[in-house]
């Protein structure tokens, strides 16, 4: 009996296996990252402490966009400041120089504004990077699969991977102990 | 659960090498010492051996089921102060701002007490969800939506007195960088533009915060829902989250970057406020201690809102006590009395400086505000702030939450009467005489504040109804059964 989910006319978009707790879950994918797929994740309702090097991922770029990000907010800063009171519209309060020297002063505004658009570009980025937002996707066709926020655990590896094919890929999934082994189909 | 156990900190969560080397030494004698090692190592964080699926179905279940009774009588309460509040503010703009009691010499009164009030509370939440993720505290995890939340509603309240005391408001955007109606540029060097840009970001940044913590629990709400209409709500406010560790490696990483951020970001904002005060050369506040004094009476204020909220949201969800332990509580009054106490050294410091610092000013402003005619404020202050957390000493008071629930509103009330005291007493005697005069506030005054106290719950009302107010997919993350390599002897 082949289990499949989605509209069965529409083309695969990989198969799918449950695991019922997180360590089941992480022997499977230190296997899989054996066996030498590249399409494929698996699905946690938590981050799983060590999954990366089970998937054997490096790691994630975010940080170094953030440094960008943190960059930017800091030149904004510096122009948004020294742009008017040192040329635009200098005006003297306090005593206080218009030129170079007047930096302390403006200390916290390049602070927060470094802090601003890092944060943006943190949030952002993220999005970007994970392919969100978006309103729908072929794993939600599977209805078992809502329980991947709540208290299971899923495999998914796409058809879009060099060594799938259906058929040995569920034999695959099977071998390492998933069940509820389901065809996805797009909509 | 002894009580000796619970002193051990948590940093012994995720199983140390010591500790995996121990078990493997001992695992080959019996299975059972490890067990018992385990116990006393690390006591739960959640009780009553709560799964992953109770955490969803209860945490959920809050948002799902009908909308309880005492929520239509608290909002019946709530709601009308919100209006209160809102009109006053109407009643301010269409008439002006002489409705209020600030006159010559005190024209910060109790608009800037409030807004330093509210933006103090804020700061407990960044704090719970920021410092204490950085520094690995785990139990932070059943607390910090919440605390967020709080933050963010506090300084929706906070941000309406300074837009509002400026007078004509329709002018506030001469605080943003841009050239004025008369083409002068904003003076940079001003604390009081650090502040619009400090408490500004600050409330972007928490709400992002808030906002990426609550992505995976909207999913699993969305998940979890039968009626149209709402899964399509969440289900756009989830963003299409899938929970794939494609996706939640980003995510981690985004995280920690941001509680990286908040962290400098929520010492900076309290510093920033203070700055306002401190860059002045009024006596009592230009004083290069307000800053780190600041920064810890908001941690102090704030916390003790934490568990002004907290505690009557568990007593009405009661399984919560499971996951917001006796624990918490313990360790939250623990932070009080810390931060009750360096605010309690940073007032008897001001005191020690102005003595010592032979400033008459300073001197005769400090004397003022014990003895002069706002001594009332100043003791209510001192018992508030610096006396009563010290009841936090005995274990009796931190784990009893009625006794917990009164102690705390001591701060609550003392971080108000010190921002009044700072601004009051200082501002009301000029350094001449014949500038000196006292503040006595409007019913318009008060009745803001008061419609202030108003919109914060109300805010936090329709939190708790329609957002899953417990972070759950955390508190599953930090279950033993969460732990990849849980129940395995050997690894």
């Amino acid at each position: 009996m082949k289990n499949s989910a989605g509209n069965p006319e529409a083309p695969v978009f990989g198969v799918a296996a449950e695991f019922q707790c997180a360590r089941d879950l992480y022997h499977a994918a230190e296997k899989i990252r054996d066996a030498g797929f590249r399409r494929w994740d698996v699905f946690s309702p938590f981050p799983i402490h060590g999954m990366d090097e089970a998937m054997g991922m490096k790691r994630s770029l975010l940080g170094k966009i953030v440094f960008l990000g943190g960059l930017t907010g800091f030149l904004t800063a510096v122009t948004l400041e020294f742009g008017p009171t040192s040329f635009l519209y200098p005006l003297i309060v306090a005593g206080k120089p218009t030129n170079l020297f007047t930096v302390p002063a403006f200390f916290p505004i390049m602070f927060e504004l470094t802090i601003l658009i890092s944060a943006f570009t943190a949030v952002f980025g993220m999005l970007i990077m994970n392919g969100l937002p978006r309103l729908n996707h072929a794993l939600f066709n599977w209805d078992r699969f809502k329980k991947v926020t709540e208290d299971k655990f899923f495999v998914a590896i796409e058809a879009g991977d060099p060594k799938f094919s259906e058929r040995s890929v569920r034999d695959f999934l099977e071998s390492l102990g998933g069940t509820n082994i389901t065809t996805i189909h797009g909509d | 659960m002894a009580s000796a156990a619970m002193e051990i900190p948590h940093s012994t969560f995720h199983i140390p090498h010591f500790f995996q080397a121990m078990s493997e030494a001992t695992a080959t004698i019996e299975e059972k010492v490890t067990d018992e090692e385990k116990a006393v190592v690390r006591p739960p964080l959640v009780l009553n051996k709560r799964t992953m699926g109770w955490i969803s179905s209860y945490i959920s279940s809050i948002v799902e089921d009908k909308t309880p009774r005492w929520w239509w009588v608290s909002m019946g309460v709530t709601v009308p102060m919100t209006l209160m509040c809102l009109s006053m503010l109407a009643y301010l703009i269409s008439t002006g701002v002489g409705v209020w009691g600030n006159n010559h010499p005190v024209g910060w009164a109790w608009d800037i007490t409030n807004f330093v009030f509210w933006i103090g509370i804020g700061h407990a939440g960044t704090l719970i969800s920021a410092i204490l993720f950085l520094t690995r505290q785990k139990w932070r995890t059943s607390i910090n939506r919440a605390a967020e939340a709080m933050t963010l509603f506090a300084v929706v309240c906070a941000g309406i007195y300074p837009a509002l005391h400026v007078g004509r408001v329709w002018m506030a955007w001469f605080l943003a960088p841009v050239p004025n109606a008369n083409g002068i540029w904003q003076n940079f060097r001003s604390p009081l533009l650090w502040d619009v840009f400090a408490v500004s970001t600050y409330f972007t940044v928490s709400v992002l915060f808030w906002y990426t913590g609550l992505i995976p629990d909207l999913a699993t709400i969305r998940d979890r829902c039968t009626s149209k209409i709402k899964k399509f709500v969440y289900g756009v406010m989830a963003l299409g989250w899938r929970g794939g560790n494609r996706q939640w490696r980003h995510y981690e990483k985004a995280y920690l970057i941001l509680a990286g951020l908040s962290t400098p970001l929520v010492l900076s904002v309290h510093s920033v406020v203070s700055f306002d005060f401190a860059t002045s050369v009024i006596p009592g506040w230009h004083t290069t201690i307000f800053p780190p004094y600041f920064v810890a009476g908001a941690i102090f204020g704030g916390f003790a809102m934490v568990l002004t909220i907290m505690i009557p949201a568990c007593a009405i969800y009661k399984p919560l006590h499971d996951l917001v332990t006796i624990n918490h509580v313990d360790k939250m009054c623990k932070i009080i009395l810390l931060t009750g106490s360096i605010v309690g050294y940073a007032y008897l410091m001001e005191l020690f400086i102005a003595w010592y610092g032979g400033n008459p000013y300073e001197r005769a402003a400090f004397w003022y505000r014990a003895f002069g005619s706002y001594w009332w404020a100043y003791w209510a202050m001192m018992f508030c702030n610096v006396v009563a957390p010290q009841l936090f000493w005995f274990k009796f008071f931190r784990t009893h939450l009625v006794w917990v629930w009164i102690i705390v509103q001591f701060p609550n009330m003392g971080m108000w009467f010190e921002r009044f005291v700072i601004i009051a007493t200082t501002l009301s005697r000029d350094f001449a005489p014949s500038a000196w005069g006292m503040f006595h506030p409007t019913w318009v005054d008060i009745c803001t504040f008061v419609g202030t106290f108003g919109l914060f719950t109300t805010l936090f009302l329709i939190f708790i109804r329609f957002l899953p107010m417990i972070c759950m997919f955390e508190v599953k993350a930090v279950l033993p059964e969460a732990d990849p390599h849980h129940g395995e002897a050997h690894h």
